[in-house]
């Protein structure tokens, strides 16, 4: 692994970090005030922090590092996470995503907000807080200045000394005159407790010069009376460096708590310490801390080797150091096994809590989507492999009774159950796509000035995880719109007697087999009179046509319709409600509308669970066999002779129920044959286009409705006009599946390009 | 004999990192996920060294490091705190638990190296 992944790990990880920050943040903002949920947030943001860190992402880190202060006031409840509070939160979360999202794919965020939400996380930080605690956690993360040489050594509680391993560089580089450091160092029993060794303090000690030492050994008992786990020993050191008081401290970092510890310069003032010396200056050898510390603790040596280490610590000044900690370390072995069997009974209970613990949470792996799609591939051959079985064992008519059927019926219903649990491993929880919806609703609700609370329900619903990619881009279109169009401003809500916050609830369900998600708002409805005069002035229905209320309510679905007086900055993007309804049919799915004026409007979508098979009408044109997506077929008819109008040059239109609707022949658009097939032989099916408007495609005939596997064909073929994908039939041929929209769209030019007979020929 | 160092931290990126820079600078790691987890395995996992961090879902690293101490096989095992907090409280908080040592976040691969051999033999 190398750093590269470990990045796109990271970024993964501040992805679902981020969804835990903000429905943690959206829970608070419900009144939750649950300790674990503010800790959750608060981990959210401190992990993208560390991680952000890590990769030199310093924009991001520091506005994490706001982020976290503030949520830190909130965690000690030095701060009330009121509405106010989490407004800025959530905004906070919103450009928290931002920023991550530009360290992934480059790009800029809005530097004004960030900083505009920096100031008011900081005054969030400093409004209920006394001067003096605010100070420090604003404090910015940039290297603390390097450690007083101040003494820090204190009984009753420790000194903190802000340090950073910043500090060794900035200080290794700067050369200081030689010099001698008389360094007097005595262990409390704690130094040893907490893992840290006089020998490596001594070791790490001896690498900054030339070092001489003297064991004051005056305190240590007799054996007998020994305390294995006092702390007996202290150390004159005698130490000519040229890197200075700091760099000797900075040993003793982790341990100047835990040890007397008095570092002076020679002579001069402190003549005093070195009279103090009695014994002879033995010079600090490294090779023998190798032999004597054991690599690791545990190691079982019996009384005669203590005793005898202990003969040599008499002898030899710095062996004793390590002597030490042998000696903590054996009575920690002898403890151990003495004990061995209430640890060994207690390691048995841990390992069953921990299989308890495994059991209860539902243990998930990661797969990559790529083995999913392979894994779907196939079971998309096996399908049509069964099905070309079943089909050839039928041709060849075997004893309706054999095993074979019987087989066969039973390798059916197996392959169903696997083509359903594979496409279940591509099932995912829309609740991401739910999630960015609030921000949305936040961002619109802001820029609008309205009052806007977001309800999501159903956010366990599962569907396809292709179909969640493309949920998010008409959704949230609509929820632009519902919040733009649909809700009032505050004033008009209360002169209609309704709360001045609007609702938009979002839902999601699984109803016959497909997903159906609603988007409700509690606003005005649809303003009837306007949409039909703009579609008057418009020129998309005449003056005095009669349209049903539900006929106007669609409307909005048509080109080019905006019923916005002014564009709004929101909505006005060029893009409306026809371009929601292509892409959901594009998905195929449906959107309906309805509307109660005063109380608000609901789009329902309904949409399949996987992209992966179709419900499709088989059809045959020229000697062709075609599948036509059933999400598109409005109705099929057979054409009367006298509902056929001729119109212009080669134009044809069919009269159905005192309404003109243009005829397309699907084999001359795709140049299956040169003339125009009778329409009185064929069959037409009427479809809608994604204008609104209807087609009647002329084919041949029908043969019947099945669910067919999409097989693309754009690896092989590139984009082939008119054709949207193939398929395999269970006779083992291969079937295309019309592009509805492109056929409707080619028929108001000539044809396709010429190039569509290959298409054909395959 | 490779040394053996346990890590405990929540964060997969940061597993990541101390995997590979501990990894390549010849130790042989086990990781936990947090503290529940890191007590867990220290039997198994056996550490001359423990690397944990402090903001953890279920236990956190003071607790962590609380129960090490409390385990007579391994109260003395050198534990670094790796915390992104430079602050002096949280450092002497780790202290009183039992911490040999910290790490700052964000750590380079030589700063971590170091640290760990500055508590190991």
């Amino acid at each position: 692994m190398d750093m590269n992944e470990i990045k796109e790990i990271f970024f993964q990880e501040c992805e679902e970090q981020l969804a835990e920050l903000e429905s943690g943040l959206l829970k608070l903002n419900d009144g939750d005030r649950d300790p674990e949920t503010v800790n959750a947030v608060f981990r959210a943001v401190h992990s993208i922090k560390g991680g952000a860190g890590a990769f030199g992402l310093d924009d991001l880190v520091s506005f994490a590092h706001v982020f976290e202060t503030t949520l830190d006031c909130v965690r000690s409840n030095r701060l009330e996470p009121n509405q106010d509070v989490l407004k800025v939160m959530l905004k906070s979360a919103d450009v928290l995503a931002d920023l991550t999202n530009a360290a992934r794919d480059g790009g800029s965020v809005d530097a004004a907000r960030s900083r505009q939400l920096i100031k008011e996380l900081e005054a969030l930080a400093n409004g209920e807080l006394p001067q003096a605690a605010v100070a420090e956690p604003v404090a910015k993360p940039a290297p603390v200045a390097a450690p007083t040489p101040a003494p820090v050594v204190n009984e009753e509680g420790f000194q903190p000394v802000a340090f950073s391993f910043d500090d060794f560089e900035t200080n290794e580089p700067l050369a200081i005159e030689p010099s001698t450091f008389e360094i007097l160092f005595r262990p409390k029993s704690e130094l040893y407790a907490k893992g840290n060794d006089a020998t490596l303090l001594l070791r790490d000690l001896s690498r900054l010069g030339e070092m001489s030492i003297h064991c004051d050994m005056d305190e240590l008992p007799a054996l007998a009376s020994m305390n294995p786990e006092a702390a007996y020993f202290a150390w004159k050191i005698s130490l000519k460096t040229d890197k200075g008081e700091e760099a000797i401290r900075s040993v003793f970092e982790f341990a100047e708590w835990d040890c007397e510890l008095d570092v002076m310069l020679a002579g001069g003032d402190h003549a005093g310490a070195g009279e103090e010396l009695p014994m002879q200056p033995v010079p600090f050898d490294l090779s023998m801390l190798d032999e004597e510390v054991p690599a690791s603790p545990g190691a079982a040596e019996d009384d005669d080797q203590v005793a005898a280490q202990q003969r040599e610590a008499r002898d030899d000044a710095v062996s004793a150091a390590a002597t030490a900690s042998n000696v903590l370390q054996m009575a920690q072995t002898a403890r151990a096994s003495a004990e061995s069997n209430r640890s060994a009974a207690s390691a048995s209970a841990a390992q069953a809590a921990a299989q308890q613990a495994a059991s209860a949470a539902t243990p998930t792996i990661r797969v990559d989507l790529d083995r999913v799609d392979r894994l779907i591939n196939l079971v998309g051959e096996l399908v049509i492999n069964q099905a070309m079985l079943s089909q050839s064992v039928i041709e060849n008519d075997t004893n309706g009774t054999s095993s074979i059927n019987m087989g066969l019926e039973e390798l059916q219903q197996l392959t169903r159950e696997i083509q359903d649990s594979v496409m279940a491993i591509r099932a995912q929880p829309v609740k991401p796509v739910f999630q960015r919806m609030s921000r949305i609703v936040r961002e619109i609700a802001d820029m609008t000035g309205k009052s806007v609370r977001l309800v999501t329900e159903g956010e366990n619903t599962e569907v396809d995880k292709t179909v969640i990619d493309k949920l998010a881009e008409p959704l949230t279109h609509m929820i632009r719109n519902a919040v733009d169009h649909g809700l009032e401003t505050p004033e008009k809500r209360v002169a209609a007697g309704k709360n001045p916050e609007g609702t938009v609830r979002l839902t999601a369900k699984h109803r016959s087999g497909r997903i159906v998600i609603e988007l409700a708002d509690d606003g005005a409805g649809i303003n009837r009179e306007k949409v039909r005069q703009k579609a008057i002035d418009n020129d998309l229905i005449a003056a005095d046509a009669n349209l049903s209320d539900e006929e106007i309510d669609n409307l909005i679905f048509h080109a080019g319709f905006s019923t916005a007086d002014k564009i709004s900055d929101i909505s006005g993007r060029g893009v409306g409600m026809d371009v929601v309804k292509r892409s959901i049919q594009a998905l195929g799915g449906r959107i309906n509308i309805s509307s109660k004026p005063g109380h608000g409007s609901v789009f329902t979508m309904s949409l399949p669970l996987t992209l992966a098979v179709l419900d499709g009408m088989v059809v045959t044109v020229a000697n062709q066999t075609l599948v036509v997506p059933l999400t598109a077929i409005v109705e099929t008819l057979q054409p009367e002779a006298s509902a056929i109008h001729s119109f212009g040059a080669s134009q044809r239109l069919i009269s159905i129920r005192n309404s003109f609707c243009p005829l397309v022949d699907v084999g001359r658009i795709l140049n299956f044959r040169a003339i125009q097939a009778n329409p009185v032989e064929g069959v037409a099916l009427l479809v809608e286009s994604e204008g609104g408007g209807q087609r009647a495609l002329m084919v041949d005939a029908i043969q019947g409705q099945r669910q067919v596997v999409i097989k693309s064909l754009e690896a092989n073929y590139t984009h082939v006009p008119g054709i949207a994908a193939a398929t395999i039939l269970g006779d083992g041929r291969v079937a295309l599946i019309l592009d509805v929209d492109a056929i409707v769209a080619a028929s108001r030019g000539q044809s396709l390009k010429p190039e569509m007979l290959l298409a054909a020929a395959g | 004999m490779k040394k053996r160092v346990l890590t405990v931290d929540d964060s997969r990126t940061i597993r990541n990192m101390l995997l590979v820079t501990l990894n390549n600078a010849g130790f042989e790691t086990i990781q936990a996920e947090d503290g529940v987890e890191g007590l867990e395995v220290l039997e198994t996992a056996n550490p001359d060294v423990i690397v944990t961090d402090i903001n953890m879902p279920r236990l956190d690293g003071f607790g962590f490091i609380e129960g090490v101490r409390r385990n007579d096989r391994y109260r003395a095992v050198p534990i670094l705190v790796l915390t992104t907090e430079s602050d002096a409280e949280k450092k002497n908080r780790a202290r009183q638990a039992g911490a040999t040592g910290w790490i700052v976040k964000p750590f380079d691969p030589t700063k971590l190296i170091d640290a760990i051999e500055r508590v190991t033999a």
